[in-house]
């Protein structure tokens, strides 16, 4: 009888040579990639970002599963996984990335398609003593645990160093066909590679999660410092735009280009919204705790918004609007000395509540 | 080109991967050879579903660009 497995697939190269050891024994794979709504690539092409060559960026998952022939579905996680990255029970990693959660979740969904498609177990990329946060020996049988795929979750690229599986002792794969790679070098899998004709994938850092950005962590654990809470909107903006702290707490974000403008229109009913009468960004702003904008606010931000639009005679009108209310500005721009006070950024000047 | 589709989806405003997760979602209930017209304006589709429709052995019929929507013709195999 034929064996079937599931393998959690990134795109990155571990988790094509895992797939590739498995395949190679006859065992047919599904690769599944997780849509958790913190998709870098996907704020790429929002923003209209190209490559030098001018291609787009691609869904590392997409493309390598098409150039080296798994059949692959891209499952959409991203409504329960906000709950896994707002309450993680195993704590975060080195950013805001909550690995070991992400992994249980991950391999829960991944059980219920291994179900669903008849499939005998789960493959893995994981790699013993990788990462520091998830990939040690504790964490991975937590993960297995916790995920209800006990002896089932298959990691071809540390196999030997680990436990028999099920599909090991069962004799569906060859044990001795895997390997035992542990560390962080990537030595031995530049080599198995070259052994599998796999002649081209992502850099390590290449991912397409957010979590894992130090820029994104960095306004992540600002507005918890200053707001002490972080809501679903928060984690889908904090990528967008240049954002700002006021004095007075306010959040300012304010758009880079015509794909941010658009994307920012999407928050004009519930936000503090700017619009400059000319062209410039549009901007969307939050009180501390839905608080009037004051007066003052507003005209930092209309003098914020002039600073990245086209002025005339050192000026340009901004409307600005929330709720059923409407109001023209006129913003003068500031210099950027006196814009980076406010700028919430992990590399440039930081705001009075920088964390 | 001229195709007719069983099945008109509009992921237009969406980015990748989502016009791919809403292709696979409609691709999943659709009947063997129908044809599905996926509307983007993702430029990238233009890479993505030729590439979806390679994971999934599905055929990809081609596309097409009118007033800067994208229309691309899928059928399930």
């Amino acid at each position: 009888m034929k064996r079937k497995a599931v393998a959690l697939y990134s795109g990155g190269l571990d988790s094509t040579l895992a797939i590739k050891l498995v395949q190679n024994q006859g065992i047919d794979v599904l690769a599944l990639h997780f849509y958790t709504g913190f998709c870098i690539t996907e704020t790429k092409r929002r923003r209209g970002e190209k490559k030098e060559d001018g291609s787009h960026y691609m869904n590392p998952a997409l493309k390598y599963a098409a150039k080296y022939g798994f059949p692959l579905e891209i499952v959409d996680i991203s409504d329960g996984y906000m709950n896994v990255i707002l309450n993680p029970k195993y704590g975060y990693g080195a950013n805001i990335n909550p690995c070991i959660d992400c992994r249980i979740y991950m391999f829960k969904k991944a059980k219920e398609i291994m179900q669903e498609v008849g499939a005998d177990f789960v493959i893995s990329g994981e790699v013993l003593g990788q990462r520091p946060k998830s990939q040690k020996s504790i964490p991975l049988k937590i993960i297995e645990n916790e995920s209800g795929l006990e002896g089932l979750i298959l990691r071809p690229l540390s196999a030997k160093k680990l436990p028999p599986t099920v599909p090991e002792i069962n004799g569906w794969v060859d044990r001795e066909k895997l390997e035992g790679i542990v560390g962080r070098s990537r030595k031995r899998q530049i080599e198995l590679a070259k052994e599998l004709g796999i002649d081209e994938y992502e850099s390590p850092a290449g991912g397409c999660c957010y979590l894992t950005d130090e820029n994104y962590a960095y306004k992540y654990k600002e507005t918890m410092a200053v707001e002490g809470k972080i809501t679903q909107e928060d984690l889908v903006l904090f990528p967008v735009g240049r954002h700002f702290r006021l004095d007075s707490g306010t959040k300012l974000i304010v758009s880079r280009n015509e794909g941010e403008n658009n994307f920012l229109l999407g928050f004009k009913k519930n936000y503090h919204f700017f619009e400059p009468l000319g062209k410039g960004p549009v901007a969307i702003a939050k009180t501390i705790n839905g608080e009037i904008l004051d007066e003052d606010d507003k005209q930092i931000i209309a003098n914020i918004i002039a600073r990245y639009s086209k002025t005339i005679d050192g000026k340009i009108d901004v409307k600005y609007s929330f709720m059923d209310r409407e109001e023209i500005l006129t913003g003068f721009p500031f210099d950027d000395e006196t814009i980076n006070q406010w700028r919430v950024s992990l590399n440039g000047n930081k705001s009075r509540h920088s964390p | 080109m001229e195709i007719k589709a069983d099945i008109v989806h509009d992921a237009t405003g969406t980015y990748c991967p989502i016009p791919i997760t809403e292709l696979a979602k409609v691709a999943k209930k659709a009947e063997k050879g129908q044809i599905i017209e996926l509307l983007a304006d993702d430029e990238g589709a233009i890479q993505d579903v030729p590439a979806w429709c390679q994971t999934t052995g599905n055929e990809f019929l081609g596309y097409k660009e009118e007033d800067g929507i994208l229309h691309f013709y899928i059928r399930k195999v």
